[in-house]
C-alpha cells in the first residue's frame, strides 16, 4: 500500500470513526444521563437516512432535506419519549430493552410500509461534491472531510452544552437526583424529553449526513447499535473520552480490516474475516481491562 | 404450586403428549417448534431470571449447535445422533466457557452489549466465512438417526416421533432447572441477581457462579439449536443473529422471568402471535412490535404475571423449596 | 452507664485483625489518611467521629470492599491486603453495612441460610434443594437467634421495620461465623428500646469475638468499648481506652463538647 492510498484510508477510518462517536454519543448521552438503553438508537440513524433520500427526492436539494429532516427527527424523538419512554424510567433495564426492541421492530416495518425495503443512494450537494487533490492521481472527497468536521463540531458542542450551560447543568442535575432537581424548581419533564429527543436527533441526524457516503439500506440500523455498543463497551463506563477513542480505533481497525490482506496457515483472515476485528478488539479489550479502556476501575 | 396449578400443568402435557393422535400435521409441527423455543427460552431465564444476567447473545449457541450437527452430518445419510449431539453440545459448551469467561467481568448494561457483540462475532463468522455455507448456511437432509446398540429407538424423519422426542427433551430439562432454583446453586444464583455485593461480602465467588451459570445456559441452548436444526433441516446465519437472540430475550421477559414455566409461556405467545399475525399481512412485525410495547408498558410482570394475579393470595417471592410456576 | 467500659483491664494477646498506615485516595481527596488499627480477641474497638471523618471508609478498607492507596491489613498476621472481600470473609471476618445491605425479597431466615450456605465447602451442587441441608439451616437458625428474630423467621425482609432490618444485618454477619466483626453503626436509626436490645446483643457477642464498631450513639459506644479511635478527616486523633481519650483536650474540643458525658 503507498502512502497516499494508506492516508486515503487513514482519512476513511477518521471520518467513519467520528461518525460512529456522533451517533454513539447519543446513545451515551440518553443512557448516562437517563439511565435508559436504548436498542431502537440505530434504527433512528435509519430513519434518519431514510428521510433524508425522500426528502431529497421531494425537493431535490440535500440541503432541503436536511432542514426539514432534522425537526422531524427530533418530533419523532420527542413523541417517542412523550409516549412511551417516559413510562419506563423508574423501571429496570429490561423493560426498556423489551420496549425499544418493539420500538425496532415498527419503525422497521413503518419504514418498509411508507419507503420500501430498496436501497438507495443520495447525492452529493454540489456544494460539497469537490475533490481535494492528494497526488497526481489521486483525492479526496470535500464532503468526507465536511461531514468528519460535522460530526466533530457535533459532538464537542453538545459536550460544550452538558458542561458550560446551564441547561447543561439541569440535565446533569436531573441525572444525579431526580427528587431533588424537581424540588429545586428544575423542569424535569421537559430535561428528560429534551436529552431525549437530542439523543434521537443525533442518530438521525448522522444517517441523514452520511446518506451521500454509505447508501441507505434497511439493515443499516442495526449494524450502527452494535457498533455502537462496542464503542460503549471498549471506551468504558461514563467515559466520553473512552467513546471517542475507542470509535477512532474501530474506524481504524475496521476499515483497514478491509483492505488489508492477511493470510495465516492458508487461511484467508483478511478482507474474509474483516468483519470480525472489531469483535475481537472488544475481546481483546475485556481481557486486558474489564472495565473499558476508560472506565472507572471497580 | 397449589393442586389447580399442578392440575393444569399436567393437562397441559397430556395434552402435548397426545397431539399426535388427534391433531393434524402442522400443528404439531408447530407444537414442537413451540417446545423447542420453550427449552431455549427456559435456558436464557436461567441466566436472566435466575442470575440477573441479560444476555442478548443466546442465539449464538443456539446457532452454533446446529451448524455442528450440520457440520457433521454426512452429505445425504442421517448422522448418528447421541455423538452428533454430544458434539453440538458440547461445542456449544466450551463457547459459552471462552466467551462467558471474558464478559462476566462486565456488569449491568455493560453485559448486555458484550453478550450482543460476541453474538454479532459470531454471525459474521459464520456468514462471511466460507466454511460453513455463508450467507446461504448449510442444509440437513436426514435427520439424525437414534439408534443405541444397534436398535432404533425412534425415527425423528416421522413428525410424531420427533415431537415426542422433543417433549421428552423439554420435560427433561424443565424438570432439571426446577430442581436447579431450589438447588445451592440455584440460590446463589439468586442472592447474586438480588444482592451480588453482599453476596461477596458474604464470601461467594460470585464471578465463578456466574461462569457455570453461563456455560449451563449455553449448552442448553445448544441442545435447543440441534433440535431446531434437526427440525427445518437448514441452519443459516440468521440461527446465531441478534434477531433470534432479542426474540429468545423478549419470549423470556414476554412468559415472566421469575417462573419456571414463564419462558414456555412467552416461546407460545411469540409463535401463536407470529402464525396470527402473518395471517393478515405481510407486516406482521408492526403488530408483533406494538404487542411487545404494549406489555413492556402494562404488563411489568409478564405473561406469567397474569397467571399470578389469578391467584387468590400472592406468595413470597423466591420459593423456599419446590417448584414454582 | 459507662462504668462497664471504664474498670475493665486491657485485654492482652496478639491482634486477629492490625491495619498499618491505611490511606485511601479519591482523586485528589485522602478519606483515610494513615489511620493504624488492632483489636484482640474478646475485645471491642469503636470508632467514633464526626460525619466525614472517614469511619465507613475505613470498614470499607478493613473488610475489602474498597482497595487501599496505602498501607496494610493483616488478619491473623497473615497479609490480606490485596485480598478482595470473599476471601477474606473465610478467613473469618464479617461484616454488618451501615446501609442496610440484605436480601430485601427474601424472607429473615432465607437471608440467614444463604450467609450460612457461604460456609458449605461448595455450592455447586445442582439437584438436592438448599432446604436440605440440615446443618446449613441449624446455622442459620442460630444465627437468627442469637440476634433475636425468631419470632419474623418468615417474614420478608422489605416487610420489616427498619431496627428489624438492622438486626437481620447482624444475623448475617454472625451466620458465617466470623471471628473479627466489622459493624458499621449498627445502631443507625432503632429507637431506645431496639438500641438498648442491641448492646446487649453485642456485649453477648464481644468474648467470642473482636469487633470494630463504628457509632456515633455515645451510651452504646461508652457501654461497650475497650479501646477508643477518634477520627477526624481521615485521620486518627485520638486512641486509647476511652477514658483517657475522653479527657484528650483536642477530642473534647473537636467532637465530645466541653460537658463530660453521662
Amino acid at each position: 500500500m503507498d502512502l497516499a492510498t494508506f492516508f486515503i484510508q487513514l482519512l476513511n477510518a477518521l471520518q467513519y470513526g467520528l461518525l460512529l462517536f456522533l451517533i454513539a454519543s447519543g446513545l451515551t448521552l440518553v443512557f448516562g444521563i437517563m439511565g435508559v438503553i436504548n436498542l431502537a438508537h440505530g434504527a433512528f440513524t435509519m430513519v434518519g437516512a431514510y428521510l433524508a433520500w425522500s426528502l431529497a427526492e421531494l425537493t431535490g436539494s440535500f440541503w432541503a432535506a436536511l432542514a426539514l429532516g432534522i425537526p422531524l427527527t427530533v418530533l419523532l424523538g420527542a413523541a417517542v419519549e412523550w409516549l412511551f419512554v417516559r413510562r419506563l424510567y423508574a423501571r429496570d433495564h429490561l423493560h426498556q430493552v423489551l420496549l425499544t426492541f418493539g420500538l425496532i421492530l415498527i419503525l422497521e416495518e413503518s419504514r418498509s410500509l411508507l419507503f420500501g425495503d430498496d436501497v438507495h443512494a443520495v447525492a452529493v450537494p454540489v456544494l460539497l461534491s469537490g475533490s481535494l487533490p492528494l497526488t497526481d492521481t489521486l483525492s479526496y472527497p470535500v464532503y468526507r472531510l465536511a461531514l468528519s468536521g460535522a460530526c466533530l463540531a457535533l459532538a464537542l458542542a453538545m459536550a460544550w452544552v452538558i458542561r458550560a450551560t446551564r441547561v447543561g447543568m439541569m440535565v446533569r442535575a436531573g441525572a444525579s437526583n431526580r427528587e431533588m432537581a424537581e424540588a429545586l424548581g428544575i423542569p424535569i419533564k421537559w430535561v428528560q424529553l429534551g436529552v431525549f429527543s437530542t439523543g434521537i436527533a443525533l442518530a438521525g441526524l448522522a444517517g441523514m449526513m452520511a446518506a451521500p457516503v454509505s447508501s441507505v439500506y434497511p439493515g443499516m440500523g442495526n449494524q450502527v447499535l452494535i457498533l455502537c455498543f462496542v464503542v460503549v463497551v471498549i471506551g468504558g463506563i461514563g467515559s466520553v473520552k473512552g467513546a471517542f477513542v475507542a470509535a477512532l480505533l474501530i474506524g481504524l481497525v475496521d476499515t483497514f480490516g478491509k483492505v488489508v490482506t492477511l493470510e495465516v496457515a492458508g487461511v484467508k483472515l483478511l478482507p474474509q474475516l474483516a468483519g470480525m476485528s472489531v469483535y475481537l478488539l472488544m475481546a481483546a479489550v475485556l481481557l486486558w481491562r474489564p472495565e473499558g479502556l476508560f472506565g472507572r476501575r471497580p | 404450586m397449589t393442586r389447580l396449578q399442578w392440575a393444569a400443568v399436567a393437562a397441559g402435557l397430556a395434552l402435548l403428549a397426545a397431539m399426535p393422535w388427534f391433531a393434524d400435521k402442522f400443528a404439531v409441527q408447530f407444537a414442537s417448534k413451540v417446545l423447542i423455543f420453550a427449552l431455549f427460552a427456559s435456558s436464557l431465564n436461567l441466566l436472566v431470571g435466575q442470575a440477573g444476567l441479560v444476555s442478548l447473545g443466546h442465539a449464538g449457541f443456539f446457532g452454533v449447535a446446529g451448524y455442528v450437527l450440520a457440520l457433521a452430518s454426512p452429505e445425504y445419510d442421517a448422522a448418528p445422533l447421541w455423538s452428533t449431539l454430544a458434539m453440538a453440545v458440547g461445542v456449544a459448551a466450551l463457547l459459552a466457557l471462552a466467551i462467558g469467561a471474558l464478559v462476566v467481568r462486565t456488569r449491568g448494561v455493560y453485559f448486555l452489549m458484550a453478550t450482543l457483540a460476541f453474538g454479532q462475532m459470531l454471525f459474521h463468522l459464520f456468514h462471511d466465512g466460507d466454511f460453513a455455507g455463508g450467507s446461504d448456511g448449510l442444509q440437513i437432509f436426514a435427520r439424525p438417526a437414534g439408534t443405541l446398540f444397534g436398535v432404533a429407538l425412534f425415527d425423528l424423519e416421522q413428525y410424531r416421533h420427533f415431537h415426542w422426542v422433543v417433549l421428552a427433551a423439554c420435560g427433561l430439562v424443565l424438570v432439571f432447572l426446577a430442581r436447579l432454583r431450589a438447588s445451592p446453586f440455584g440460590r446463589v444464583l439468586d442472592g447474586i441477581r438480588v444482592n451480588e455485593h453482599r453476596m461477596r461480602a458474604l464470601g461467594y465467588a460470585t464471578a465463578r457462579y456466574k461462569l457455570v451459570a453461563f456455560v449451563l445456559a449455553g449448552a442448553l441452548a445448544g441442545l435447543a439449536g440441534y433440535l431446531s436444526a434437526c427440525q427445518f433441516g437448514v441452519v443459516n446465519p440468521e440461527s446465531l443473529g441478534w434477531h433470534q437472540s432479542g426474540a429468545v430475550l423478549l419470549m423470556v421477559i414476554l412468559g415472566g422471568m421469575g417462573s419456571l414455566l414463564g419462558p414456555a409461556l412467552g416461546a407460545a405467545a411469540w409463535w401463536g402471535m407470529e402464525l396470527l399475525f402473518q395471517g393478515y399481512t405481510k407486516h406482521w412485525q408492526l403488530p408483533m412490535g406494538a404487542v411487545i410495547v404494549a406489555v413492556a408498558l402494562f404488563l411489568p410482570e409478564g405473561l406469567a404475571g397474569l397467571w399470578w394475579r389469578l391467584r387468590p393470595a400472592r406468595p413470597a417471592a423466591p420459593p423456599e423449596a419446590g417448584v414454582q410456576a | 452507664m459507662t462504668g462497664v467500659a471504664a474498670g475493665r483491664a486491657s485485654v492482652p494477646g496478639t491482634p486477629v485483625l492490625a491495619a498499618e498506615n491505611l490511606s485511601r485516595r479519591f482523586g485528589g481527596l485522602a478519606a483515610v489518611d494513615g489511620v493504624s488499627l488492632a483489636v484482640a480477641m474478646g475485645e471491642v474497638h469503636a470508632v467514633i467521629g464526626p460525619n466525614g471523618a472517614g469511619k465507613s471508609t475505613l470498614v470499607s478498607l478493613l473488610s475489602g470492599d474498597l482497595a487501599p492507596s496505602g498501607g496494610r491489613i493483616r488478619l491473623d498476621g497473615h497479609d490480606v491486603t490485596r485480598l478482595g472481600p470473599e476471601r477474606r470473609s473465610h478467613l473469618g471476618l464479617g461484616r454488618s453495612y451501615q446501609k442496610t445491605n440484605v436480601f430485601l425479597p427474601f424472607t429473615v431466615f432465607e437471608n440467614c441460610r444463604l450467609a450460612a450456605q457461604s460456609r458449605q465447602a461448595t455450592s455447586m451442587r445442582f439437584l438436592r434443594p438448599a432446604s436440605s441441608f440440615g446443618v446449613v439451616n441449624a446455622a442459620a437458625g442460630r444465627a437468627l437467634a442469637a440476634a433475636g428474630l425468631e419470632a419474623r423467621r418468615d417474614a420478608r425482609v422489605e416487610t420489616l421495620s427498619h431496627g428489624e432490618q438492622r438486626q437481620v444485618e447482624i444475623a448475617m454477619a454472625l451466620a458465617t461465623r466470623p471471628r473479627v466483626l466489622l459493624l458499621d453503626e449498627p445502631l443507625a436509626g432503632m429507637g431506645a428500646e431496639e438500641s438498648a436490645g442491641m448492646v446487649a446483643l453485642l456485649r453477648r457477642l464481644r468474648p467470642d469475638h473482636a469487633m470494630v464498631l463504628v457509632e456515633h450513639d455515645m451510651d452504646a459506644v461508652f457501654a461497650l468499648a475497650d479501646t477508643l479511635t477518634v477520627m477526624a478527616n481521615g485521620r486518627v486523633i485520638a486512641s486509647g481506652p476511652p477514658a483517657t481519650v475522653r479527657e484528650h483536650p483536642e477530642v473534647r474540643r473537636a467532637y465530645l463538647g466541653d460537658e463530660s458525658h453521662a
